[in-house]
Protein backbone atom coordinates (compact mmCIF):
# COMPACT_ATOMS: atom_id res chain seq x y z
CA UNK A 1 0.00 0.00 0.00
CA UNK A 2 1.53 3.22 -1.13
CA UNK A 3 1.73 6.15 1.22
CA UNK A 4 1.39 8.28 -1.89
CA UNK A 5 -2.07 6.96 -2.63
CA UNK A 6 -4.93 9.37 -2.14
CA UNK A 7 -8.46 8.37 -1.21
CA UNK A 8 -11.10 11.03 -1.67
CA UNK A 9 -14.44 10.71 0.08
CA UNK A 10 -17.18 12.87 -1.41
CA UNK A 11 -19.77 13.53 1.26
CA UNK A 12 -19.21 14.07 4.97
CA UNK A 13 -22.39 12.70 6.49
CA UNK A 14 -22.79 9.51 8.49
CA UNK A 15 -21.29 7.34 5.73
CA UNK A 16 -18.43 9.62 4.77
CA UNK A 17 -17.31 10.26 8.34
CA UNK A 18 -17.38 6.57 9.23
CA UNK A 19 -15.55 5.63 6.04
CA UNK A 20 -12.82 8.17 6.68
CA UNK A 21 -11.82 6.69 10.04
CA UNK A 22 -12.57 3.08 9.09
CA UNK A 23 -10.30 3.43 6.08
CA UNK A 24 -7.38 4.42 8.29
CA UNK A 25 -8.32 1.61 10.68
CA UNK A 26 -8.24 -0.90 7.85
CA UNK A 27 -4.71 0.09 6.92
CA UNK A 28 -4.91 2.80 4.28
CA UNK A 29 -1.45 4.35 4.41
CA UNK A 30 -1.94 7.26 2.04
CA UNK A 31 -3.90 10.49 2.17
CA UNK A 32 -7.55 10.45 3.15
CA UNK A 33 -9.43 13.56 2.11
CA UNK A 34 -12.99 13.92 3.39
CA UNK A 35 -14.98 16.47 1.41
CA UNK A 36 -18.39 17.79 2.31
CA UNK A 37 -20.59 20.62 1.10
CA UNK A 38 -21.81 21.44 4.60
CA UNK A 39 -19.67 23.58 6.89
CA UNK A 40 -19.95 21.91 10.29
CA UNK A 41 -18.01 18.81 11.23
CA UNK A 42 -20.06 15.69 10.44
CA UNK A 43 -23.03 15.40 12.74
CA UNK A 44 -25.92 13.09 13.67
CA UNK A 45 -28.95 13.76 11.49
CA UNK A 46 -31.67 11.79 13.35
CA UNK A 47 -31.79 14.17 16.32
CA UNK A 48 -32.53 17.11 13.99
CA UNK A 49 -36.24 16.25 14.06
CA UNK A 50 -36.25 15.44 17.75
CA UNK A 51 -33.75 16.51 20.42
CA UNK A 52 -32.44 19.43 18.38
CA UNK A 53 -35.88 20.94 17.85
CA UNK A 54 -36.62 20.42 21.53
CA UNK A 55 -33.56 22.47 22.41
CA UNK A 56 -31.87 19.46 23.98
CA UNK A 57 -29.01 19.29 21.50
CA UNK A 58 -26.74 21.76 19.75
CA UNK A 59 -24.13 21.57 16.99
CA UNK A 60 -21.42 20.50 19.40
CA UNK A 61 -23.42 17.75 21.05
CA UNK A 62 -24.51 16.44 17.65
CA UNK A 63 -21.03 15.81 16.26
CA UNK A 64 -20.46 12.25 15.14
CA UNK A 65 -16.95 12.44 16.47
CA UNK A 66 -14.75 15.20 17.85
CA UNK A 67 -12.31 16.96 15.52
CA UNK A 68 -9.49 15.25 17.39
CA UNK A 69 -10.71 11.89 16.11
CA UNK A 70 -10.12 12.98 12.50
CA UNK A 71 -6.75 14.42 13.46
CA UNK A 72 -5.78 11.16 15.11
CA UNK A 73 -6.78 9.24 11.97
CA UNK A 74 -5.00 11.80 9.78
CA UNK A 75 -8.12 12.58 7.82
CA UNK A 76 -7.92 15.86 5.91
CA UNK A 77 -11.15 17.84 5.99
CA UNK A 78 -12.36 20.00 3.10
CA UNK A 79 -15.73 21.26 4.26
CA UNK A 80 -18.02 23.87 2.81
CA UNK A 81 -17.00 22.95 -0.73
CA UNK A 82 -18.91 21.11 -3.39
CA UNK A 83 -17.41 18.57 -5.77
CA UNK A 84 -18.60 19.69 -9.18
CA UNK A 85 -17.22 16.97 -11.42
CA UNK A 86 -15.37 13.68 -11.51
CA UNK A 87 -13.01 12.98 -14.40
CA UNK A 88 -12.66 9.23 -14.19
CA UNK A 89 -10.12 8.92 -16.98
CA UNK A 90 -7.81 11.34 -15.23
CA UNK A 91 -8.78 10.19 -11.72
CA UNK A 92 -9.48 13.72 -10.72
CA UNK A 93 -12.21 15.67 -8.97
CA UNK A 94 -12.95 19.34 -9.54
CA UNK A 95 -14.39 21.45 -6.76
CA UNK A 96 -16.70 24.45 -6.71
CA UNK A 97 -13.80 26.69 -5.64
CA UNK A 98 -11.78 25.64 -8.68
CA UNK A 99 -9.43 23.28 -6.89
CA UNK A 100 -8.65 19.93 -8.44
CA UNK A 101 -7.39 16.81 -6.71
CA UNK A 102 -6.16 13.47 -8.01
CA UNK A 103 -7.43 10.27 -6.47
CA UNK A 104 -6.37 6.66 -6.54
CA UNK A 105 -9.63 5.62 -4.99
CA UNK A 106 -12.86 7.57 -4.70
CA UNK A 107 -15.84 7.07 -2.44
CA UNK A 108 -19.24 8.58 -3.10
CA UNK A 109 -21.13 9.18 0.13
CA UNK A 110 -23.24 12.00 -1.21
CA UNK A 111 -26.43 10.94 0.53
CA UNK A 112 -29.65 12.54 -0.49
CA UNK A 113 -31.44 15.85 -0.44
CA UNK A 114 -34.92 16.62 0.73
CA UNK A 115 -37.47 16.71 -2.05
CA UNK A 116 -39.00 20.16 -2.35
CA UNK A 117 -42.52 21.14 -3.31
CA UNK A 118 -43.18 21.62 -7.01
CA UNK A 119 -43.33 25.17 -8.33
CA UNK A 120 -47.07 24.83 -8.86
CA UNK A 121 -47.47 24.63 -5.07
CA UNK A 122 -44.85 27.17 -4.07
CA UNK A 123 -43.35 29.40 -6.70
CA UNK A 124 -40.49 30.90 -4.67
CA UNK A 125 -38.37 30.06 -1.64
CA UNK A 126 -39.93 31.43 1.46
CA UNK A 127 -38.72 32.14 4.98
CA UNK A 128 -41.38 30.15 6.78
CA UNK A 129 -41.36 27.04 4.58
CA UNK A 130 -38.70 24.45 5.33
CA UNK A 131 -37.52 20.99 4.41
CA UNK A 132 -35.50 19.10 6.98
CA UNK A 133 -32.29 17.37 6.09
CA UNK A 134 -29.44 19.51 7.34
CA UNK A 135 -28.44 21.28 10.51
CA UNK A 136 -29.00 24.57 8.68
CA UNK A 137 -32.59 23.49 7.92
CA UNK A 138 -33.11 22.54 11.57
CA UNK A 139 -31.66 25.84 12.79
CA UNK A 140 -34.10 27.72 10.59
CA UNK A 141 -37.01 25.68 11.88
CA UNK A 142 -36.06 25.89 15.52
CA UNK A 143 -36.05 29.69 15.43
CA UNK A 144 -39.68 29.62 14.32
CA UNK A 145 -41.02 27.10 16.82
CA UNK A 146 -43.04 28.96 19.40
CA UNK A 147 -45.89 27.77 21.56
CA UNK A 148 -49.20 28.61 19.93
CA UNK A 149 -47.77 28.96 16.44
CA UNK A 150 -49.66 27.10 13.73
CA UNK A 151 -47.51 24.49 12.06
CA UNK A 152 -48.59 22.66 8.94
CA UNK A 153 -46.55 19.57 8.13
CA UNK A 154 -46.81 18.31 4.59
CA UNK A 155 -46.10 14.59 4.41
CA UNK A 156 -46.60 11.94 7.07
CA UNK A 157 -43.44 9.90 6.65
CA UNK A 158 -40.86 9.62 9.41
CA UNK A 159 -39.63 13.20 9.12
CA UNK A 160 -43.11 14.68 9.04
CA UNK A 161 -44.38 12.63 11.97
CA UNK A 162 -41.30 13.21 14.10
CA UNK A 163 -41.47 16.94 13.51
CA UNK A 164 -45.19 16.89 14.30
CA UNK A 165 -44.52 15.07 17.57
CA UNK A 166 -41.68 17.40 18.55
CA UNK A 167 -43.62 20.55 17.71
CA UNK A 168 -46.72 19.35 19.47
CA UNK A 169 -44.69 18.79 22.64
CA UNK A 170 -43.43 22.36 22.33
CA UNK A 171 -46.99 23.66 22.33
CA UNK A 172 -47.52 24.44 18.66
CA UNK A 173 -50.85 23.81 16.96
CA UNK A 174 -49.94 21.09 14.54
CA UNK A 175 -51.70 19.94 11.39
CA UNK A 176 -50.30 17.10 9.29
CA UNK A 177 -51.43 16.71 5.68
CA UNK A 178 -50.82 13.37 3.99
CA UNK A 179 -51.90 12.69 0.42
CA UNK A 180 -51.98 8.90 0.82
CA UNK A 181 -54.86 7.09 2.52
CA UNK A 182 -52.68 6.48 5.56
CA UNK A 183 -49.46 7.58 7.24
CA UNK A 184 -46.18 5.70 6.77
CA UNK A 185 -47.89 4.03 3.80
CA UNK A 186 -44.61 3.25 2.12
CA UNK A 187 -43.18 1.25 4.99
CA UNK A 188 -45.75 -0.26 7.33
CA UNK A 189 -48.95 -2.25 7.51
CA UNK A 190 -52.32 -0.49 7.76
CA UNK A 191 -52.65 -1.51 11.42
CA UNK A 192 -49.43 0.33 12.29
CA UNK A 193 -50.52 3.36 10.28
CA UNK A 194 -53.79 3.40 12.20
CA UNK A 195 -51.94 3.15 15.50
CA UNK A 196 -49.75 6.11 14.70
CA UNK A 197 -52.63 8.17 13.37
CA UNK A 198 -54.43 7.63 16.63
CA UNK A 199 -51.34 8.38 18.73
CA UNK A 200 -50.87 11.71 16.98
CA UNK A 201 -54.53 12.64 17.23
CA UNK A 202 -54.57 11.74 20.91
CA UNK A 203 -51.68 14.14 21.37
CA UNK A 204 -53.68 16.90 19.72
CA UNK A 205 -52.23 16.78 16.23
CA UNK A 206 -54.81 17.47 13.51
CA UNK A 207 -53.80 14.67 11.18
CA UNK A 208 -55.51 14.51 7.76
CA UNK A 209 -55.01 11.72 5.27
CA UNK A 210 -56.29 11.65 1.64
CA UNK A 211 -55.31 15.33 1.68
CA UNK A 212 -53.64 16.58 -1.49
CA UNK A 213 -51.94 19.94 -1.13
CA UNK A 214 -52.59 22.23 -4.05
CA UNK A 215 -50.97 25.49 -3.14
CA UNK A 216 -49.21 27.39 -0.41
CA UNK A 217 -50.87 30.80 -0.26
CA UNK A 218 -48.76 33.87 0.35
CA UNK A 219 -49.60 36.77 2.63
CA UNK A 220 -50.53 40.19 1.25
CA UNK A 221 -46.89 41.27 1.02
CA UNK A 222 -46.05 38.08 -0.86
CA UNK A 223 -43.19 37.21 1.49
CA UNK A 224 -44.46 34.56 3.88
CA UNK A 225 -46.83 31.68 3.45
CA UNK A 226 -50.00 32.24 5.40
CA UNK A 227 -52.04 29.17 4.54
CA UNK A 228 -52.04 25.82 2.76
CA UNK A 229 -54.88 25.11 0.33
CA UNK A 230 -55.82 21.53 -0.55
CA UNK A 231 -57.52 19.97 -3.54
CA UNK A 232 -60.78 19.49 -1.67
CA UNK A 233 -60.94 23.22 -0.98
CA UNK A 234 -59.81 23.05 2.67
CA UNK A 235 -57.53 25.87 3.73
CA UNK A 236 -55.21 25.54 6.71
CA UNK A 237 -53.76 28.75 8.17
CA UNK A 238 -50.05 28.42 8.85
CA UNK A 239 -47.31 30.39 10.55
CA UNK A 240 -44.80 27.72 9.63
CA UNK A 241 -44.77 24.95 7.03
CA UNK A 242 -42.46 21.96 7.11
CA UNK A 243 -42.25 19.71 4.10
CA UNK A 244 -41.37 16.05 4.48
CA UNK A 245 -42.15 14.47 1.13
CA UNK A 246 -39.20 12.24 0.62
CA UNK A 247 -35.57 12.24 -0.34
CA UNK A 248 -33.81 12.32 -3.67
CA UNK A 249 -30.47 10.52 -3.81
CA UNK A 250 -27.59 12.77 -4.84
CA UNK A 251 -26.51 10.83 -7.92
CA UNK A 252 -25.94 13.68 -10.36
CA UNK A 253 -22.18 13.64 -9.92
CA UNK A 254 -22.04 9.91 -10.61
CA UNK A 255 -24.40 10.20 -13.53
CA UNK A 256 -22.38 12.97 -15.18
CA UNK A 257 -19.25 10.91 -14.68
CA UNK A 258 -20.79 8.00 -16.57
CA UNK A 259 -21.23 5.60 -13.65
CA UNK A 260 -24.15 3.18 -13.63
CA UNK A 261 -27.02 4.88 -11.81
CA UNK A 262 -30.47 3.43 -11.20
CA UNK A 263 -32.29 4.53 -8.05
CA UNK A 264 -28.89 5.34 -6.65
CA UNK A 265 -25.31 4.68 -7.68
CA UNK A 266 -25.23 1.02 -8.63
CA UNK A 267 -22.71 -0.98 -6.62
CA UNK A 268 -21.97 -4.64 -5.94
CA UNK A 269 -21.88 -6.37 -2.58
CA UNK A 270 -18.44 -4.91 -1.92
CA UNK A 271 -19.74 -1.35 -2.52
CA UNK A 272 -17.81 -1.11 -5.80
CA UNK A 273 -19.47 0.89 -8.56
CA UNK A 274 -19.21 0.32 -12.30
CA UNK A 275 -15.75 1.88 -11.98
CA UNK A 276 -13.27 -0.35 -10.11
CA UNK A 277 -11.69 2.65 -8.38
CA UNK A 278 -14.95 4.09 -7.11
CA UNK A 279 -17.18 2.89 -4.27
CA UNK A 280 -20.53 4.30 -3.22
CA UNK A 281 -22.19 3.99 0.16
CA UNK A 282 -25.20 5.07 2.17
CA UNK A 283 -28.39 6.78 1.03
CA UNK A 284 -26.99 7.37 -2.47
CA UNK A 285 -26.16 3.75 -3.18
CA UNK A 286 -28.17 1.03 -4.90
CA UNK A 287 -26.83 -2.27 -3.65
CA UNK A 288 -27.73 -5.96 -3.83
CA UNK A 289 -29.53 -7.49 -0.90
CA UNK A 290 -28.77 -11.16 -0.55
CA UNK A 291 -31.52 -11.34 2.04
CA UNK A 292 -34.25 -10.13 -0.30
CA UNK A 293 -32.84 -11.20 -3.64
CA UNK A 294 -33.15 -7.75 -5.15
CA UNK A 295 -31.36 -4.43 -5.30
CA UNK A 296 -32.25 -1.85 -2.73
CA UNK A 297 -31.51 1.73 -1.79
CA UNK A 298 -31.87 2.36 1.92
CA UNK A 299 -32.34 5.67 3.68
CA UNK A 300 -30.89 4.52 6.94
CA UNK A 301 -28.09 5.48 9.29
CA UNK A 302 -27.11 1.90 10.18
CA UNK A 303 -26.86 1.10 6.48
CA UNK A 304 -24.55 4.05 5.87
CA UNK A 305 -22.28 2.95 8.70
CA UNK A 306 -22.17 -0.71 7.72
CA UNK A 307 -21.55 0.08 4.06
CA UNK A 308 -18.80 2.48 5.12
CA UNK A 309 -17.07 -0.36 6.97
CA UNK A 310 -17.42 -2.69 3.99
CA UNK A 311 -16.09 0.01 1.64
CA UNK A 312 -13.08 0.60 3.89
CA UNK A 313 -12.23 -3.08 3.67
CA UNK A 314 -12.73 -3.11 -0.10
CA UNK A 315 -10.56 -0.06 -0.63
CA UNK A 316 -7.81 -1.73 1.37
CA UNK A 317 -7.90 -4.77 -0.85
CA UNK A 318 -9.93 -7.01 1.44
CA UNK A 319 -13.14 -8.67 0.31
CA UNK A 320 -15.90 -8.39 2.85
CA UNK A 321 -19.34 -8.61 1.31
CA UNK A 322 -21.93 -6.28 2.76
CA UNK A 323 -25.07 -8.14 3.74
CA UNK A 324 -26.34 -6.53 6.92
CA UNK A 325 -30.01 -6.74 7.84
CA UNK A 326 -31.68 -3.38 7.21
CA UNK A 327 -32.96 -1.68 10.32
CA UNK A 328 -34.33 1.73 11.23
CA UNK A 329 -35.76 3.62 14.13
CA UNK A 330 -38.20 6.48 14.65
CA UNK A 331 -39.06 8.12 17.96
CA UNK A 332 -42.39 9.95 18.22
CA UNK A 333 -43.75 11.03 21.62
CA UNK A 334 -42.97 8.20 24.04
CA UNK A 335 -43.22 5.63 21.27
CA UNK A 336 -39.99 3.99 20.22
CA UNK A 337 -40.51 2.45 16.82
CA UNK A 338 -37.66 0.15 15.81
CA UNK A 339 -37.94 -1.74 12.56
CA UNK A 340 -36.02 -4.65 11.12
CA UNK A 341 -36.09 -5.65 7.48
CA UNK A 342 -38.24 -4.67 4.52
CA UNK A 343 -41.84 -5.83 4.47
CA UNK A 344 -42.70 -5.52 0.77
CA UNK A 345 -44.35 -8.71 -0.44
CA UNK A 346 -45.70 -9.87 2.91
CA UNK A 347 -48.82 -11.99 2.85
CA UNK A 348 -49.65 -11.97 6.55
CA UNK A 349 -49.06 -9.59 9.40
CA UNK A 350 -49.10 -11.01 12.93
CA UNK A 351 -49.52 -8.74 15.92
CA UNK A 352 -47.79 -9.61 19.16
CA UNK A 353 -49.18 -7.66 22.07
CA UNK A 354 -51.91 -5.04 22.13
CA UNK A 355 -51.46 -1.76 20.27
CA UNK A 356 -53.61 -0.13 22.95
CA UNK A 357 -50.84 -0.85 25.46
CA UNK A 358 -48.45 1.22 23.29
CA UNK A 359 -45.99 -1.69 23.37
CA UNK A 360 -46.37 -4.31 20.67
CA UNK A 361 -44.74 -5.83 17.63
CA UNK A 362 -45.86 -6.58 14.09
CA UNK A 363 -44.33 -9.51 12.24
CA UNK A 364 -44.53 -9.45 8.44
CA UNK A 365 -44.56 -13.00 7.09
CA UNK A 366 -44.18 -14.38 3.62
CA UNK A 367 -45.34 -17.93 4.05
CA UNK A 368 -43.46 -18.98 7.20
CA UNK A 369 -40.55 -16.65 6.64
CA UNK A 370 -40.27 -13.48 8.70
CA UNK A 371 -39.57 -10.73 6.18
CA UNK A 372 -39.61 -7.83 8.61
CA UNK A 373 -40.71 -6.78 12.08
CA UNK A 374 -41.95 -3.43 13.35
CA UNK A 375 -41.57 -3.08 17.12
CA UNK A 376 -43.14 -0.32 19.16
CA UNK A 377 -41.46 0.19 22.51
CA UNK A 378 -40.39 -3.47 22.52
CA UNK A 379 -36.59 -3.42 22.48
CA UNK A 380 -36.26 -7.13 23.20
CA UNK A 381 -38.52 -8.07 20.32
CA UNK A 382 -36.45 -5.73 18.16
CA UNK A 383 -33.14 -7.36 19.05
CA UNK A 384 -34.55 -10.85 18.49
CA UNK A 385 -36.21 -9.71 15.28
CA UNK A 386 -32.77 -9.06 13.80
CA UNK A 387 -32.10 -12.78 14.13
CA UNK A 388 -35.48 -13.88 12.79
CA UNK A 389 -35.07 -11.71 9.74
CA UNK A 390 -31.33 -12.07 9.21
CA UNK A 391 -31.28 -15.83 9.59
CA UNK A 392 -34.50 -16.28 7.59
CA UNK A 393 -35.98 -18.22 10.48
CA UNK A 394 -39.28 -19.86 9.68
CA UNK A 395 -42.13 -19.72 12.15
CA UNK A 396 -45.78 -20.48 12.51
CA UNK A 397 -47.94 -17.40 13.03
CA UNK A 398 -49.69 -18.68 16.16
CA UNK A 399 -46.74 -18.69 18.57
CA UNK A 400 -45.71 -15.25 17.32
CA UNK A 401 -49.04 -13.88 18.41
CA UNK A 402 -48.98 -15.77 21.70
CA UNK A 403 -47.21 -13.79 24.40
CA UNK A 404 -47.00 -16.84 26.66
CA UNK A 405 -44.54 -18.27 24.13
CA UNK A 406 -41.19 -16.50 24.37
CA UNK A 407 -39.70 -15.32 21.09
CA UNK A 408 -36.36 -16.76 22.17
CA UNK A 409 -37.90 -20.22 22.26
CA UNK A 410 -38.78 -19.90 18.58
CA UNK A 411 -35.17 -19.49 17.59
CA UNK A 412 -33.28 -22.60 16.48
CA UNK A 413 -31.34 -24.01 19.44
CA UNK A 414 -28.26 -24.73 17.36
CA UNK A 415 -27.28 -21.08 17.82
CA UNK B 1 -12.86 17.31 33.29
CA UNK B 2 -13.54 13.75 34.44
CA UNK B 3 -11.45 10.93 33.08
CA UNK B 4 -12.76 7.53 32.00
CA UNK B 5 -10.41 4.57 31.94
CA UNK B 6 -11.28 2.26 29.04
CA UNK B 7 -9.59 -1.12 29.03
CA UNK B 8 -9.65 -3.02 25.74
CA UNK B 9 -10.06 -6.78 25.72
CA UNK B 10 -6.34 -6.95 24.93
CA UNK B 11 -5.53 -5.16 28.16
CA UNK B 12 -4.55 -1.94 26.39
CA UNK B 13 -5.64 0.93 28.60
CA UNK B 14 -6.80 4.38 27.51
CA UNK B 15 -7.43 7.34 29.79
CA UNK B 16 -9.98 9.55 28.11
CA UNK B 17 -10.99 12.99 29.35
CA UNK B 18 -14.51 13.99 28.55
CA UNK B 19 -16.81 16.83 29.57
CA UNK B 20 -19.48 16.45 32.24
CA UNK B 21 -22.75 15.49 30.53
CA UNK B 22 -21.16 13.59 27.67
CA UNK B 23 -21.90 9.89 27.40
CA UNK B 24 -19.16 7.33 27.91
CA UNK B 25 -19.95 6.05 24.40
CA UNK B 26 -19.32 9.44 22.79
CA UNK B 27 -16.09 9.80 24.76
CA UNK B 28 -14.94 6.45 23.41
CA UNK B 29 -15.96 7.28 19.84
CA UNK B 30 -14.20 10.64 20.01
CA UNK B 31 -11.07 8.86 21.17
CA UNK B 32 -11.51 6.37 18.30
CA UNK B 33 -11.30 3.43 20.68
CA UNK B 34 -11.71 0.06 19.06
CA UNK B 35 -14.54 -1.88 20.61
CA UNK B 36 -17.23 0.83 20.79
CA UNK B 37 -19.45 1.67 17.84
CA UNK B 38 -22.52 3.57 19.00
CA UNK B 39 -24.28 3.31 15.65
CA UNK B 40 -27.59 4.79 16.71
CA UNK B 41 -25.91 7.86 18.10
CA UNK B 42 -26.85 7.15 21.69
CA UNK B 43 -30.58 6.67 21.34
CA UNK B 44 -30.51 3.22 23.00
CA UNK B 45 -31.50 1.57 19.72
CA UNK B 46 -28.60 -0.65 18.70
CA UNK B 47 -26.58 -2.08 21.63
CA UNK B 48 -23.28 -1.53 19.79
CA UNK B 49 -21.88 0.59 22.61
CA UNK B 50 -21.89 -2.26 25.07
CA UNK B 51 -19.26 -2.16 27.81
CA UNK B 52 -18.50 -3.87 31.12
CA UNK B 53 -18.38 -1.47 34.03
CA UNK B 54 -15.67 -2.36 36.52
CA UNK B 55 -17.08 -4.01 39.67
CA UNK B 56 -15.75 -1.19 41.83
CA UNK B 57 -17.86 1.33 39.94
CA UNK B 58 -21.00 -0.58 39.07
CA UNK B 59 -23.05 0.40 42.10
CA UNK B 60 -22.04 4.05 41.78
CA UNK B 61 -23.90 4.43 38.49
CA UNK B 62 -27.56 5.28 38.31
CA UNK B 63 -29.34 2.01 37.48
CA UNK B 64 -30.25 1.16 33.92
CA UNK B 65 -33.73 2.14 32.81
CA UNK B 66 -36.06 -0.41 31.28
CA UNK B 67 -35.21 0.23 27.61
CA UNK B 68 -31.50 -0.24 28.31
CA UNK B 69 -32.20 -3.38 30.34
CA UNK B 70 -34.26 -4.81 27.50
CA UNK B 71 -31.69 -3.94 24.83
CA UNK B 72 -28.88 -5.42 26.94
CA UNK B 73 -30.74 -8.64 27.40
CA UNK B 74 -30.11 -9.45 23.76
CA UNK B 75 -26.66 -7.93 23.29
CA UNK B 76 -23.54 -9.98 22.65
CA UNK B 77 -21.76 -11.64 25.64
CA UNK B 78 -23.81 -9.98 28.33
CA UNK B 79 -22.52 -10.19 31.89
CA UNK B 80 -23.63 -8.93 35.30
CA UNK B 81 -21.72 -5.70 34.85
CA UNK B 82 -22.87 -4.99 31.29
CA UNK B 83 -24.13 -1.50 30.48
CA UNK B 84 -24.84 0.41 27.30
CA UNK B 85 -22.25 3.16 27.48
CA UNK B 86 -24.48 5.64 25.65
CA UNK B 87 -26.66 5.66 28.75
CA UNK B 88 -23.83 6.52 31.13
CA UNK B 89 -23.63 10.30 31.49
CA UNK B 90 -20.43 11.65 32.94
CA UNK B 91 -20.44 13.57 36.17
CA UNK B 92 -17.48 14.83 38.22
CA UNK B 93 -18.22 12.00 40.68
CA UNK B 94 -17.49 9.49 37.95
CA UNK B 95 -13.94 10.74 37.51
CA UNK B 96 -11.81 7.61 37.11
CA UNK B 97 -14.69 5.39 35.97
CA UNK B 98 -13.32 2.11 34.62
CA UNK B 99 -15.03 0.41 31.69
CA UNK B 100 -13.86 -2.81 30.05
CA UNK B 101 -14.53 -3.12 26.34
CA UNK B 102 -15.61 -6.27 24.56
CA UNK B 103 -13.75 -7.83 21.68
CA UNK B 104 -16.53 -7.00 19.26
CA UNK B 105 -19.87 -5.23 19.20
CA UNK B 106 -21.29 -7.25 16.32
Amino acid sequence: MSSEACAIIVGAGHGGSELAVALRDQGWAGRIVLMGNETPLPYHRPPLSKAYLAGEANEQSLLLRAEAAYERAQVERWFGVRVEAIDRARHQVTLSDGRELQYHKLALATGGRARTLPASMLSQPCGNVHVLRTLADAEGIRKQLSAGARLVVIGAGYVGLEVAASASKLGLNVTVLESAPRVLARVTAPEISAFYEQAHRQAGVDLRTHMQVEQLEMDSQGRQVQSVRCADGSVFPADLVIVGVGQLPNVELAQAAGLAVDNGVVVDEFTTSSDPDIVAIGDCSNHPSALYGRRIRLESVPNALEQARAAAATLCGKSKAYNAVPWFWSDQFDLKLKMVGLSQGYDQMVLRGEPASRSFSAFYLQGRRVLAVDTVSRPQDFMLAKRFVGERIEVDPAPLADESVSLKSLLPTSH
Amino acid sequence: MPTIVFIEHTGATHRVEAPVGQSAMQAAVNAALPGVLGDCGGSCSCATCHGYVDETWLSRLPPAESTEVDMLDCALDVKENSRLTCQIRLTQDLDGLVIHLPNSQI
